[in-house]
């Protein structure tokens, strides 16, 4: 997704402004004139400067008459296999972080890849399949030789 | 002095270093000659793997995996006119164009007789210029520091883009998340929002594995450019005919070995950038600059060289100030501070043959890579017929777990998802990457040593030019910042 340089402007402009305000609520260092907000104070000075300079400029060439849209959608959007592609891309991330915990590194990771390897058009036996080998040697990998804590969730009662 | 190396040999030569060694080549040849995985992403998915490994094999496999992936992005340059990473990308075109004539033997050989080369160039530059440069650097104070690291983030921001405006915004965003959590002057808990995981910060590998890694599966995921086809080209012996061009180009194999370690020790710069300029001044000094793009092999053998001498030069800054001179050196820098190697000019006085060990570490692998190389080219085709939609899910879920195994956090997981999210984005509105990294890696130290050179001077700003070195360096920086001015104004001036 690509955004107009006056979006991006003026949306720079307004977060350095709200940086700049709340930096000035941290303390100061005992007797000193330096402290924890003098390099997010400037860097909030910084990006408020870089702001308004895109906005200028970006204002400047459509006062030329330059138009350029305000958002700009990627070109992948009008593709239907690409907009699924990222929609399931998104979703099973968001279920990896949600599910992982109760349903199990295994489970979830072997949807996980199932659905991305569908997606991206592998037949959806064989990505179930392929899914399932590859979780299980990520797991063996991370879990068993490098000792880490994968959960078990589901599959508890028969971790091995 | 020879108790060092005595000692960095033994833990080279170490049964388990050769092996770690031999694994991360296949790693490396792997990763570079699939396209749409780059040598970075290469270092940033060892990290949850060395996490588990002794200092100097962790900094085995980052070296020779990355030095394989740079070589081995020649591959599919030449099989399928597609870069295998971004560092190959200056003479794709060049190198397809000679597959086409039936040349492929020759332009495989060059790019890996020459990235050998260049890679042993730089090494050697780095084995002399990295201890003088720490004996010199041991006398800085945090005034030279300040001005150095600044110095660093500038170059970062006017070399790896023609955006300046916008390298300036991702250079501050950068900063800004390096001042998340306890970690400054005064331990105060800053943007953590009441959030208890941001006390320590944002992560540093969990993000570098969400630029590097994530992003680049959004994008292959959402790509919508046809399957390339692989040519059938016999690929005969790649050895032969490579010592009569070394004959024949000396002048261009030593002006991109140099030109590249430079751009390398640059921070920001990395070895994609250092091939393109060495094939664009490849091309400009020729005897035969029509022949370029028809498929001749002198600004493969000059470029090749360039981007394998890059790899080396940016450990110069990483190891002597920890400053990194690329986005792989970024990474190592964060695991040589996990690994309780802190970099910087103590390192090759208190430890030197650790530093040894690097060294030694980076001719082993760049001469490993002949027959290595050699065997990848052999089994090439069955490597670019890796098929890449299995490939890429599972890489994501290893991004995942990966992230996860350095501190056994979901939290972790989420920062990596949402900094692979943010740099796709970034970068698709022409906001470059690198000086974001840049800053997230060297906020701390900014910070650390602007503050403590403001309370030595009690705010006194000219004291940052108190010093002869300081005050060089700070003219330095602003002749820096100054220069796209001058060099707009100019045009005016003559017209």
């Amino acid at each position: 997704m690509k955004l107009n340089d006056t979006v991006w402007g003026a949306v720079l402009l307004v977060c350095a402004a709200a940086l700049f305000v709340h930096v000035q609520g941290f303390p100061a260092i005992p007797g000193q004139r330096v402290g924890p907000s003098a390099l997010p104070g400037a860097l909030a000075v910084g990006l408020g400067v870089c702001g308004a300079i895109l906005l200028l400029r970006s204002l400047r060439a459509a006062a030329r008459g330059q138009r350029v849209a305000w958002v700009e959608l990627p070109g992948w959007f009008g593709s239907r296999p690409q907009v699924i592609g990222f929609v399931v891309l998104v979703a099973v991330n968001l279920l990896y972080l949600v599910g992982v915990e109760r349903l199990g590194f295994i489970v979830t990771g072997t949807v996980y890849l199932a659905a991305l390897m569908a997606v991206l058009r592998v037949r959806p036996l064989r990505a179930l399949a392929l899914g399932l080998v590859m979780t299980l040697l990520i797991h063996y990998a991370f879990y068993k030789l490098l000792k880490v804590p994968l959960p078990w969730g589901l599959l508890q009662p028969v971790a091995w | 002095m020879n108790a060092a190396w005595m000692q960095a040999f033994a833990m080279v030569f170490e049964p388990y270093n050769i092996v770690v060694m031999l694994g991360a080549s296949v790693f490396g040849l792997f990763v570079g000659a699939v396209p749409g995985l780059t040598a970075t992403m290469a270092t940033a998915l060892l990290v949850p793997v060395t996490f588990f490994m002794a200092p100097i094999p962790a900094i085995a496999a980052m070296v020779t995996a990355t030095a394989m992936a740079i070589f081995s992005g020649d591959i599919p340059g030449c099989l399928l006119r597609m870069p295998g990473t971004p560092a190959s990308a200056a003479y794709t075109d060049e190198a397809y164009a000679m597959t086409r004539k039936g040349m492929a033997e020759v332009a495989l050989g060059a790019g890996l007789v020459f990235s050998a080369v260049g890679g042993l160039f730089g090494t050697a530059v780095l084995m002399i210029a990295a201890p003088t440069l720490a004996e010199f650097a041991l006398k800085f104070s945090s005034f030279e520091y300040f001005w150095l690291v600044l110095m660093g983030l500038t170059c970062a921001v006017f070399i790896s883009s023609d955006k300046p405006l916008k390298g300036l915004v991702t250079l501050f965003l950068g900063l800004l998340i390096a001042c998340v959590g306890l970690n400054n002057p005064a331990a105060f808990p800053r943007f953590t929002f009441g959030n208890t995981e941001l006390l320590g910060g944002i992560g540093l590998v969990p993000m570098m594995i969400g630029m590097f890694a994530v992003s680049e599966i959004i994008r292959y995921v959402v790509d919508t450019a046809p399957e390339a086809l692989l040519v059938e080209a016999e690929v005969g012996n790649v050895f032969k005919g490579m010592w009569a061009l070394a004959v024949k180009y000396p002048l261009q194999i030593l002006r991109g070995s140099v030109l590249g370690t430079i751009v390398g020790a640059l921070p920001g710069a990395g070895a994609d950038i250092a091939a393109w300029m060495s094939y664009a001044m490849s091309k400009r000094f020729s005897k035969e600059p029509e022949k370029f793009g028809t498929g001749h092999v002198e600004g493969i053998v000059e470029s090749g060289s360039a981007n394998n001498s890059a790899l080396a030069g940016a450990w110069i800054p990483a190891l002597v100030f920890g400053i990194p001179g690329d986005s792989i050196t970024a990474i190592v820098i964060g695991v040589l501070y996990m690994k309780n190697m802190n970099p910087g000019p103590t390192l090759f006085t208190t430890n030197p043959q650790n530093i040894y060990a690097v060294f030694l570490l980076f001719i082993i692998a760049n001469l490993i890579m002949l027959p290595l190389g050699w065997l990848c080219i052999k089994v090439a085709k069955r490597i670019l017929k890796v098929p890449r939609d299995v490939l890429m899910p599972v890489i994501l879920l290893f991004c995942l777990v990966g992230a996860f195994a350095i501190n056994n956090t979901t939290f972790d997981i989420g920062v990596m998802l949402v900094a692979g999210l943010a740099a796709y984005l970034l970068e698709a509105n022409g906001f470059p990457i690198t000086p974001l990294i840049l800053g997230v890696v060297l906020g701390g130290m900014l910070e650390e040593n602007l503050v403590s050179s403001l309370i030595k001077s009690d705010g006194n700003v000219l004291a940052f030019f108190g010093r002869p070195i300081a005050a060089t360096l700070g003219v330095m920086t602003f002749l820096i910042w100054l220069s796209p001015l001058l060099r707009r104004r100019r045009p005016k001036a003559l017209g």
